[in-house]
């Protein structure tokens, strides 16, 4: 196969995956919908509660407003990224996703084209968020925007990485939700998307380690540097090696040797 | 590269078992090119399992399978490229158009899809449905779905056909459509076709057939020969008699 022909498998997993999304927009419309009530709502009743210091990458004081903006653009990547996942379980049970795996192209590959589909869909909606966000008076350096766009990559790959790998050892859609429960919520509130970390090791030492070490926190903290023009050096490289991780995970998950033979028998 | 004169299939000694439940049995042979083969068995006989083996959704371990003399094993990316498809279950996208389901397979096989707009509008004349491309799949009945696949699976140009049960569910008219129409891409294009099928008024005299059952092969070579070899008078007959069952339909 030639790059040429490489090239034409990524734009028409590209293209597909758009246009399923423009017959989806409730789903796109309805994925805002959770982090602008957390900016709206939760944000504005705890303000008062949980003040946040000077912590970097903040100069100044600031409102809470704009402390969790960071954490629900990583949210927004999150369930977006579980999402596409369980699109692919969903796939795979209506017997789509045998259409994929049977394409000459190596499976990494394929599967590859699929995260980078589901980034970008998940990266138009944080946009999406950041502008409603602007007129909320979050506001990042305007370099910010752009700047953050390799790390709301490089984070949305990470998490819909774990999402593939999730949907390859799960059978049912059945089974999905309750994985999701298992790992969206602890992962979201283990981390440092809604409070600084030193507020959680003021509490206790133990959440505190685990927070340090989950994955998301280090998405989170990667975009709340990126977007003001600053790069966390340390999340940089816990994000690559989580992606490295899950993506090594979902390729063995779907490898015919290992993942696909425990699927159910046939006729 | 492909061998010109390798046969469109070679299945030789293969044998697969899921976690303690064997389901084929050193399965062994050979579909030439521009062949029809029927893949005869009752529901749970191992068809889908084999067909899931050639396709590469599961990894062949015990034996050896290859597709125009490719071995699928060691060079199985280039072997799927001449391999057309149509599973037992629908893969179509619902939501696309018949089009745009069209070029997502050309896609998924690194074609232009500038230069595929003759093919694609030729493969939907072909199937008769040439005046729903912009329709979306979902507004199509069961057989126009299934002719829709067929088109799709042969849009590549493959020398090899799988079709898993392509016609359960389908009324007569349809399922006697759809069979006269791969008989004829496999007579004019020379593609070798594998027909699973549990259904013995799809398999004619002429036909090359496969009698596999519990994950054995009982039966290899003409349909007129297992005939002769069972001492029956029609398909369904020979059917029982060597299986031991009547519940082929």
């Amino acid at each position: 196969m030639s790059a040429r022909a490489y090239l034409r498998c990524l734009l028409g997993i590209l293209v597909r995956e758009a246009l399923r999304f423009l017959h989806q927009r409730e789903r796109f419309f309805g994925a805002l919908v959770r982090p602008l009530v957390w900016l709206f709502i939760f944000a504005a009743g705890f303000r008062s509660i949980l003040g946040v210091s000077i912590i970097p990458p903040y100069e100044t004081y600031i409102l809470y407003e704009e402390y969790i903006v960071p954490g629900l653009v990583a949210m927004i990547l999150l369930f977006s990224g579980m999402q596409s996942s369980l699109s692919m379980v969903y796939d795979r049970e209506m017997g789509s996703m045998r259409l994929l795996m049977i394409s000459p192209f190596p499976r990494w590959y394929l599967l590859f084209c699929k995260l980078i589909a589901g980034a970008l869909v998940a990266i138009l909606q944080v946009y999406l968020f950041l502008a409603i966000a602007w007129f909320w008076e979050v506001r990042p350096p305007p370099i910010g925007y752009l700047l953050a766009l390799p790390a709301l990559l490089l984070a949305s790959l990470m998490l819909g990485a774990l999402g593939l790998f999730l949907s390859s050892v799960i059978r049912q859609l059945e089974n999905f939700a309750g994985i999701m429960n298992f790992v969206i919520f602890p992962m979201f509130f283990a981390s440092s998307a809604l409070y600084p970390l030193w507020r959680i090791r003021d509490s206790s030492l133990l959440l505190y380690e685990i927070c340090r070490f989950n994955p998301f926190t280090w998405a989170v903290e990667l975009i709340r540097f990126a977007l003001y023009a600053r790069v966390d050096w340390l999340s940089l490289a816990g994000v690559a090696l989580a992606l490295a991780v899950f993506l090594g995970a979902a390729l063995l998950g779907y490898d015919p040797g290992r993942g696909m033979l425990k699927r159910r028998p046939g006729g | 590269m492909s061998e010109p004169d390798a046969p469109a299939l070679d299945v030789s000694g293969v044998s697969f078992a899921y976690p303690r439940r064997p389901v084929l049995d050193d399965i062994s042979f050979q579909v030439p090119a521009g062949v029809f083969c029927v893949l005869l068995g009752v529901n749970g006989a191992g068809k889908t399992t084999l067909f899931s083996l050639i396709t590469r959704l599961f990894l062949c371990r015990a034996g050896c399978i290859r597709i125009l003399g490719q071995d699928l094993a060691r060079d199985g990316h280039r072997a799927l490229a001449d391999l057309g498809v149509v599973f037992q279950q629908l893969t179509l996208d619902l939501d696309l158009s018949l089009r745009q389901n069209l070029l997502y397979h050309c896609a998924l096989h690194g074609l232009d899809p500038g230069t595929m707009g003759p093919r694609i509008r030729e493969a939907l004349a072909g199937a008769g449905l040439a005046e729903r491309a912009g329709d979306k799949v979902r507004q199509l009945s069961g057989g126009q779905r299934r002719r829709l696949e067929l088109a799709r699976a042969l849009l590549h140009g493959p020398r090899l056909l799988l079709a898993d049960e392509p016609t359960v569910g389908l009324d007569v008219r349809s399922r006697q459509a759809i069979i006269e129409q791969v008989r004829e891409t496999c007579r004019l294009q020379g593609v070798g076709v594998l027909w699973a099928t549990h259904l013995v008024d799809e398999v004619r005299p002429e036909d090359s057939v496969l009698l596999l059952h519990r994950g054995r092969l009982l039966y290899r070579g003409t349909a007129r020969g297992m005939l002769e070899a069972a001492g029956a008078e029609n398909v369904r007959e020979a059917f029982a008699r060597l299986t031991g069952e009547r519940e082929a339909a």
